[in-house]
Parts: C-alpha cells; structure tokens; sequence
C-alpha cells in the first residue's frame, strides 16, 4: 500500500498553545482512519491544517507525493481532498440537488470557467445525483436544504464532499448530534464508501469507530499518543488510560461517549 | 431557484417600464407646464437606480455592505469632465468605454486591497477610499476643488458624421437612460442566475464553505466587485451629463450613504428592488423637501419603518404579499416562528442525543 498522505512533524501553535504538536501521521490508500482523543486534543485543528484551512507553523504534509503545507483551501480541494465540517455547513437557500451541483462544478475552470460550464452542466448533474444516490438523498433532490432535519443535512453534507470528486475525505464528525438509527445510516454509508475513497475520521461514538476503522490514530493535547491497527488500539494500556480512566476490568469496553467521560491523564509532551 | 421571481414581478416591472416609455403621452396632461421638470426628475432617478443596482451587486448579492461606492459614481463623472474637449462634444463611443475602463482599473486595485476585509472592517475601508478621492478632488486645482468641473458639451452619440440620437434633447436622454437601465438589469439578472451568481450566492452565505469546497472566492468577488463599479461609474458618467458638471459631492460618503438607503428600501439581493428602492426614495425626498426644511427627520423616520415593517424592502412586499399567511407585523411574526423552529430543532436534537446515549451505554 501507498502512502497517500503523510505528515512530518506538523506543529501548529495559536499563541503559546501547540494545538497540534509535532504530529507524524499517515494515510494508506484506501483505508478508513479514524483519530480518536479527547476534546481539545487538536483533532479539528490537524484535520483543518491538513484541508489548508489554517497554515501549520511547522512540519510538512505530502499528498500523493507532493508537499502541499501552504496551499490555500481552494487549491487542496482542488487537489482531491475534500473535507466536512463538525458543524452543519450547507446551503440552506439552494435545494440539495443544488448544494451538490455547487460542489460539482469546482473542476470547471476558475471564474471564467464558471461561464462556460453551461455546456457541461449535463456531466455536472449527473456527478451531482450521483453523490446523492449514494448517500439515498434523491428523494430529496429538490427539497430546500434549510427544510431538511438534521441527519439529512449531516448527509448532504458528506454528498457535497462525493460531488468534489475527492480522493482523500476527510469528515469531522460526521455522525455528531445524531440518533442510533442516523448514525447507523451514516456508519454503512462510510463503509460503503470505503471502497473507493480513502477517508479520514474524526468521531466520537466509539461503537462506530471500532465497527469502522481500519486503523486508528489517538491524539492527546495536540500529540500522537498512538497510532495502529482498530486491535491494537482496543488493546493499548495507555489509550484505555486516557479514555476510560483506570480500568481494571480485562475486557475492553470502550462503547461510552468519551464525551461523558472528562478525566484525561495529561501525557507529558 | 434563487432570484427567481413571481410573475407579478415581472408584470409590475414591463407595466412600470410601459409607463415611463409612455411618460410624453401623460406627462404634460398631468402636471401641465412642470412636466419638462418631472421628466428631468424621471431621468435623476433612473440614474440613481443604475446606480442602486451596482451597488445591490455588492450588498444584497455578494453580502459586503460598501459605504464608499460613490467613489466610482464620482469617479464616472469625473472621467468624463476631465476627458471632454473645451470646445467640442465628446463622442459617447469611447467616452463609455473609457468610463468604465478607468473604474474598473480603479476597482480592480481597491478592490484587491478591500476585499480582504469583512463586515465592519469593509465598511471601513471602502469608507476610506471614497473618503480619500473625495478630499483629494476637492482639494486639488486640477478638478476645480470644491466647485467642481463643468462639462460644456454633453457627449454625443454619432456614427461618423451622423448623429444617432440627440442626447441633448431631455425626452431622448431620458429613453437613453431608460434603455441602458433595462440593459443593464437584464444583465445583472442573467449573471445572479449563471452559476457564476450562484457562487456569489454561495460566498454571501458562507465563504469559508466555498474555499473548502474548492472555490477561489476572492476571484469572483474581484471580478463582481469590478462590474458593480464600471455600473456605478457609468451611472455617475450620465449624472454628469444630466447635470453638467461633476462636483466632489457626487463621490462623498453622504451620497454611498443615499444609494444605500435606496438599496436597503427597495430591498436588497434582488436587483429589481432597488430600481423601486431609487424612485420611491427620491420621490419620498421630493415630496417631504416640500413639506418642510427638517425634511431629514421625515426621510430617517421613514427608512426607520421601513425596515421594521419590510425587512425585505419593497421588494420583500411584492415577494410576500402581506396577508398571504405573514401578518402586518411580517417580521416580528417571522422572529418568533424562528424561535419556535429552533426551539424544536433543539428539543428533537436534544432527544436524538439521548435516545444515542441510552442505546450505547
């Protein structure tokens, strides 16, 4: 397997908080990789310097062989990583379809390119229904997106990122605030999903996560605590101790909301 | 579909439209001997309502509030003062061309500057650059300071040695006016509707969102905040033919003030309601200009319940009938339904996270 993305030593400070701290990090070609931590450990913050959203202040990031530490957002869309967002980030005055064909025409060119989409606009709706088939929204298509529920918009949310084109997704909860049966939904869409695109997962219902994940990354206060295969993250002594505090009990039972469970040992950086 | 509108929009705009194309026929029956005035007054305000379009491009579409658009309205009459021969009408065929080149340059380097800021911060510094041409016109011997320049030949519109139309003739000037209106509110409307509008759209909405989708938003704003200039530019071009001169009065922030006023009365984002916003705010100012000298507090009292009662501006009225299920108080009514709809989403999320809670423990 090749490496799709990598980081090395990625730091990112806001004033004298390292949000993200010299973090070495990899991406195999289409696995799900989930990063787990508690909040605050700087999740959003890697996966924002990863979708160039912010600068890092170190470090690099090579995707498919090429360093893109720097690029502008648009510039790394562009290149194939799509991302969502941990709040609900549509449209809300375009119908779904519309949100998604707005995602699906960024490879038409820049400004100029926006004027002559009209004669590709037939490959743009079908990239555009074709997001939405897979994440069962066309029943949906022409509904306003401000009048969907919220597991809906949650999913049109990852359809928008499908009509990009990525190769690389990288999704910040994209189960947040959901009910069992949405987040269900989500879980099989994502597993679906797997098969095509190499995702990158922030999220916090554990039981979804270890159903999911190929391999799994743990972050602590901005650092790598560990990193490997969903077993041998089941299995770390020291993941179970931040998570779910000392635990003396050898099954592992690691289905709670970490959100639930505030105590967190600090890891000397 | 966005800036897709009831047919009686349309309707209202072609009787509208009709109406002022048939102004010779019921002018002169209406007001009598004044009727060259009113005509005069139809022509001011089909320029402001040029010049309330370019600036809807910003506000109500783009979602950036500009305080300092006057500088290219100004900035057009100024072109064509300065650029006019002594002695000799200019002709129209390169004075429009060059109006707008030379405002679009200038936007295209104001804008570079101002379209990294947002909000308050762009309020600020287009306020800025308005504020800086006004004072340096005003200022400088070259533009005639404060008097301003006169422009002793209005332009001409020949071909070769044939004149086309008689722009100095008040009834042809004002169709002049009224076709570059209608051309340029034809244009503006299919541009909201191109896709290039419904990225603006989507940058008026959330411009993060766009760049993490892959758009280069500031492109787009550039490109839409150069085209509201060249609009504003031109519409300045013909208040100075109107007018005669160009005076610094015409790019202070008191008049980015008015045409916001105008925008913000008509409606914003919907292109056709500031052209209602120009006309009812200079005939507002007429009617109250005679009603008393404080005439200013009439027009604040005004524009103050306006935007309580039609949040959406006049537009907003023609959009949502009242008593088609808004009340009278649309926007109190539209405020607590709001509320409610929140509250709910809030109870139903608030319930899906238990319901998550009590299956995985």
């Amino acid at each position: 397997m090749s490496s799709m993305l990598s980081t090395r030593g990625l730091t990112r400070s806001f004033g004298g908080l390292l949000a993200v701290n010299d973090v070495d990090f990899q991406v195999e070609r289409g696995e799900i990789h989930a990063i787990l931590g508690p909040n605050g450990a700087g999740k959003s913050t890697l996966i924002n310097l990863l979708s160039g959203e912010i600068p890092p202040t170190r470090g690099e990031i090579v995707y498919r062989g090429s360093a893109i530490q720097g690029k502008k957002a648009h510039q790394v869309a562009r290149l194939g990583i799509g991302r969502s967002h941990q709040k609900t980030n549509i449209f809300p005055r375009l119908t779904c379809l519309q949100n998604c064909q707005l995602a699906a025409r960024i490879h038409h060119g820049g400004v100029i390119g926006s004027w002559r989409s009209r004669k590709r606009a037939k490959e743009v709706d079908e990239r555009a229904l074709a997001a939405l088939d897979t994440c069962g929204l066309v029943p949906r298509a022409h509904t306003l997106s401000s009048g969907m529920s919220y597991g809906e918009q949650r999913q049109l949310q990852i359809a928008m990122v499908l009509a990009t084109q990525p190769q690389l997704m990288l999704l910040d909860e994209p189960m947040a605030g959901m009910g069992r049966e949405e987040t269900d939904q989500v879980a099989d869409l994502l597993k679906r999903l797997s098969s095509d695109y190499t995702i990158v997962l922030i999220e916090h219902d554990m039981d979804s996560v270890f159903r999911l994940a190929d391999r799994i990354t743990v972050m602590v206060d901005g650092c790598v605590l560990e990193s490997g295969s969903t077993d041998s993250i089941r299995a770390s002594d020291s993941v179970r101790d931040v998570y779910l505090g000392r635990h003396d009990s050898g099954q592992d039972d690691a289905s709670d909301d970490i959100d639930d469970r505030p105590q967190r040992r600090e890891v000397a950086p | 579909m966005l800036h897709r509108y009831p047919k009686r929009v349309t309707f209202l705009l072609l009787a509208g439209l009709a109406l002022l194309i048939a102004y010779p026929a019921w002018g002169p029956a209406l007001f009598g001997e004044s009727s060259a005035f009113f005509m005069e007054k139809l022509t001011l305000m089909l320029i402001f309502a040029l010049f309330a379009v370019s600036l809807d491009l910003l506000v109500g579409i783009l979602g950036l509030v500009s305080l300092g658009h006057a500088l290219f309205f100004g900035l057009g009459a100024y072109t064509l003062a300065m650029a006019s021969p002594d002695f000799s009408p200019a002709s129209l065929w390169w004075m429009l061309p060059l109006v707008m080149l030379v405002t679009g340059a200038v936007a295209a380097i104001v804008g570079v500057l101002v379209l990294r800021t947002k909000g308050i911060f762009f309020i600020m510094t287009t306020l800025a650059f308005g504020q800086m041409l006004f004072y340096t016109v005003s200022t400088s011997s070259m533009t005639g300071g404060t008097d301003g320049v006169f422009i002793m030949f209005r332009p001409s519109l020949a071909m070769g040695e044939t004149p086309l139309v008689d722009l100095d003739n008040p009834l042809t000037f004002f169709y002049f006016c009224l076709a570059l209106l209608v051309a340029v509110y034809l244009i503006l409307r299919a541009l909201t509707r191109s896709h290039f509008g419904q990225v603006l759209d989507g940058i008026h909405d959330n411009e993060h969102r766009m760049q993490a989708l892959g758009y280069a938003t500031t492109g787009y704003k550039l490109i839409a905040f150069v085209v509201s200039a060249m609009i504003a530019g031109v519409a300045g071009m013909l208040a100075a033919m109107q007018y005669g001169f160009a005076n610094p009065a015409q790019l202070g922030w008191h008049h980015s003030g008015e045409v916001l006023m105008m925008v913000i009365l008509g409606g914003m984002g919907t292109i056709f309601g500031p052209i209602l916003g120009a006309f009812a705010y200079e005939l507002l100012l007429y009617f109250y200009e005679h009603l008393t000298n404080h005439w200013p507090i009439l027009m604040g009292m005004t524009i103050i319940v306006a935007v309580l009662v039609l949040p959406r501006g006049i537009a907003g009225l023609l959009l949502d009938p009242p008593g088609r299920k808004t009340s009278l108080f649309g926007p109190w009514s539209a405020a607590r339904d709001a509320q409610q709809a929140e509250r709910v989403a809030s109870a139903s999320q608030a319930s899906a996270g238990k319901s998550a809670g009590e299956v995985s423990s």
